[in-house]
């Protein structure tokens, strides 16, 4: 059991890149925090920092209160699961699991040994295949047995390296609850990295979200959707992804490029005396105007539109309306595809609709969005102009709380 | 040979037929020729006429005997230490070469290579002179220390090559789970690397068994001479017999330890061979 607290970290390699910007976190004892961000932004390498297999070159990395900044990955008592398991290919799984504890460091008697890692198998059900080796196992077999010799070690905290990316999807999303009700029962500090959003949502106790090595905003999964720091968080959280269309304030009203919206109070003096804002609404926010209920129509805003398609899933469908590109804020779009490792982010409109919805591509047809539930950014900065601070805190206030009772509870039921 | 035609079959079955002609038959000569009594050796005809052991027993208990077994266990003996002390050392530099930065990675493996494109012979002459002033002449340190110099190379390139495709990521791993350096080393590289080492140990026993030219130059007596050069000294029962069945049954002899191995380490070779090769 342990806390790790990680000050103003900083990683440079040789030719001056920093990888690693300045990052500061406090990971609490027993707490589950997730790492995120698209590829190249310093999530793997802070983990790698962490668990002594990366050089830090400014900053404190602390365990536990003390200073292991020089301290060799053996000494710092961390378990890791690497994102190819790691295995050693010539040791059965029984052996495998056993080696942390037969390695003069740790060294245990055979009995003791053999009690943990049968205690361990049966945990993961990994008891028929103990005597087999891992080039006969399946994936999700082998990232149990990787799972195993973490758990065997009893280590300070657990840190996954994108442990379920190299799983097909139906595996990854039984091994996401497999590692997530273990991580309640151990009850030990876990880091995760991954750049899975939906892995980090659902795991994470809180999200720490990386761009290009600097952190931009921790906070509980509820707190990062809904009221994110920033442009960045707020495109890279959230499937499918937030739209963004430019928008100026103009006689208490919002003009864009899909029709003008009333707003509330607070969302037009966050884009007042600014010539233009980026403004955020979630696809969930907008509803065929035929399914929004009476009472919440005053809260928002109708909209005639013609969507170019729309697909249907079965539980929900989306529907796509391509808007006129807007020269002034094109620039700033693109570095925000790019941030977020996609080509571009395209002048069109996602919105998703009831399934029963009737609202078809071509045709002209009536919508309607929730105009407060809209965030409102700086184009310049990319600052959320519209975040809630307090309500923010509260979220995340209210998901400690939810996971101390989920703990309690959990705990109950194991006497 | 699954989903091969019949006639792709016979194809390939007629190549290794040919090449296994080709590659056996001389030794197939010399093993007829070991069994042939002196008398019959120049009749020119493939088979002996009359199948004797009289060659065998002229290298084993006749007038060849002093000749051959001291040569016989100096090739075995020299050959065994040459070859542990090749691969040691090569495991312990190709780690380092694959694993670790530091300066001079590149001198080691430049200078490796340079050493075993050196010609042999032309190293012989000054070595011979060095040799009997330090002492070394006719001993076996003085044929070990040059078997290691073609060995060496050769071991810390293959061994390299194969550390190099073994997973960083295990060692790491181990590093994690508290081992120590030297532990990382010992459990799970060294027997992830074994088909290697044994590659290794097997090219550089072969290399160092097979030497002619430092085993004829730095010895004098049956102190420290090889079996191949021993072969060179061997004589007809008299001078106006050739020794060629002895010579044709020592070589016999000294084959069959290398076919031994081969034969014992078959599957490890292949796989040795291979996996540096494939990416796997």
């Amino acid at each position: 059991m342990a806390t790790i607290e990680i000050q103003n970290l900083v990683k440079r390699y040789d030719d001056g890149f920093p990888a690693v910007n300045d990052v500061s976190l406090d990971i609490a004892d027993g707490e589950f925090v997730i790492l995120v961000g698209p590829s190249g932004c310093g999530k793997s390498t802070l983990l790698r920092m962490i668990v002594g297999l990366e050089d830090i070159t400014e900053g404190e990395l602390r365990i536990d209160g003390k200073r292991v900044n020089e301290s060799a990955p053996r000494d710092r008592d961390l378990a890791m699961v690497f994102q190819n398991y790691a295995l050693y290919p010539h040791l059965s799984v029984y052996d495998n699991i056993a080696f942390p504890m037969r390695l003069s460091k740790n060294k245990l008697p055979e009995d003791e040994i053999d009690r943990r890692v049968r205690r361990a198998s049966s945990m993961l059900g990994l008891d028929e295949h103990l005597e087999r080796k891992p080039g006969n196992l399946s994936g999700g077999q082998r990232q149990r047995v990787a799972m195993g010799r973490a758990i065997v070690r009893e280590a300070d905290a657990f840190l996954f390296d994108e442990p379920l990316s190299n799983l097909d999807a139906k595996l990854r999303g039984q091994m996401r609850t497999q590692i997530a009700q273990l991580q309640r029962r151990l009850g030990i500090t876990s880091v995760y990295v991954t750049h899975d959003q939906t892995e980090a949502m659902t795991l994470g106790d809180r999200v720490a979200v990386l761009k290009k090595g600097r952190l931009q905003q921790v906070a509980s999964p509820r707190e990062l959707y809904e009221q994110p720091a920033n442009l960045f968080v707020a495109g890279f959280i959230g499937s499918p992804s937030m739209n963004f269309l430019p928008a100026r304030e103009e006689n208490g009203h919002l003009r864009t490029p899909i029709g003008d919206l009333t707003a509330p109070e607070h969302v037009l003096e966050a884009a007042r005396g600014r010539d233009l804002v980026l403004l955020g609404v979630r696809p969930e926010h907008f509803e065929d105007l035929e399914f929004v209920d009476e009472a919440l129509l005053p809260h928002g805003t109708e909209l005639a539109v013609t969507p170019t398609h729309t697909e249907w899933l079965g539980n929900e469908q989306y529907g796509y309306i391509d808007y006129e590109k807007d020269p002034e804020v094109a620039e700033v779009l693109d570095e925000l595809a790019r941030d977020l490792d996609q080509d571009e982010i395209p002048p069109q409109v996602v919105v998703t609709l009831s399934s029963a919805s009737r609202i078809r591509g071509g045709i002209e047809s009536r919508i309607w969005v929730d105009t407060r539930k809209v965030h409102v950014f700086d184009v310049a900065t990319g600052e959320n102009l519209t975040r809630d601070e307090e309500k923010g805190a509260e979220l995340t206030r209210r998901a400690a709380e939810d996971r101390q009772r989920e703990i309690e509870t959990a705990a109950a039921l194991e006497d | 040979m699954k989903g091969m035609t019949t006639r792709q079959k016979v194809g390939w079955s007629v190549i290794t037929i040919v090449v296994l002609v080709y590659t056996l038959s001389p030794l197939v000569s010399i093993l007829m020729t070991s069994f042939k009594a002196s008398g019959d050796l120049t009749t020119g005809r493939f088979l002996p006429t009359r199948f004797v052991l009289d060659n065998y027993e002229q290298i084993f208990a006749g007038s060849a005997r002093d000749l051959f077994l001291p040569a016989l266990r100096n090739s075995i003996g020299i050959t065994l230490i040459a070859t542990v002390v090749a691969v040691v050392l090569a495991t312990l530099c190709a780690y380092a070469i694959a694993r670790l930065d530091f300066p001079g990675k590149r001198l080691v493996l430049v200078s490796a290579l340079g050493v075993s494109m050196f010609p042999v012979i032309s190293i012989v002459t000054p070595l011979f002179n060095l040799w009997r002033t330090i002492g070394l002449y006719d001993t076996w340190p003085g044929l070990i220390i040059p078997y290691l110099s073609l060995t060496l190379p050769i071991s810390i390139y293959t061994l390299a090559a194969y550390f190099q495709q073994i997973p960083w990521d295990l060692e790491r791993a181990a590093q994690v789970d508290g081992a120590t350096s030297f532990e990382a080393f010992r459990k799970v590289i060294v027997p992830l690397a074994l088909p290697g080492v044994f590659t290794t140990a097997i090219i550089a026993f072969f290399i160092a068994w097979n030497d002619f030219v430092y085993g004829i130059s730095l010895t004098s007596t049956s102190a420290a001479r090889p079996v191949p050069a021993a072969l060179a000294f061997f004589t007809g029962a008299s001078q106006f017999e050739e020794p060629t069945g002895a010579i044709s049954a020592a070589a016999i002899i000294v084959t069959i330890p290398i076919v031994i191995i081969v034969v014992l380490f078959q599957r490890q070779i292949v796989s040795g061979l291979t996996q540096g090769a494939v990416k796997g």
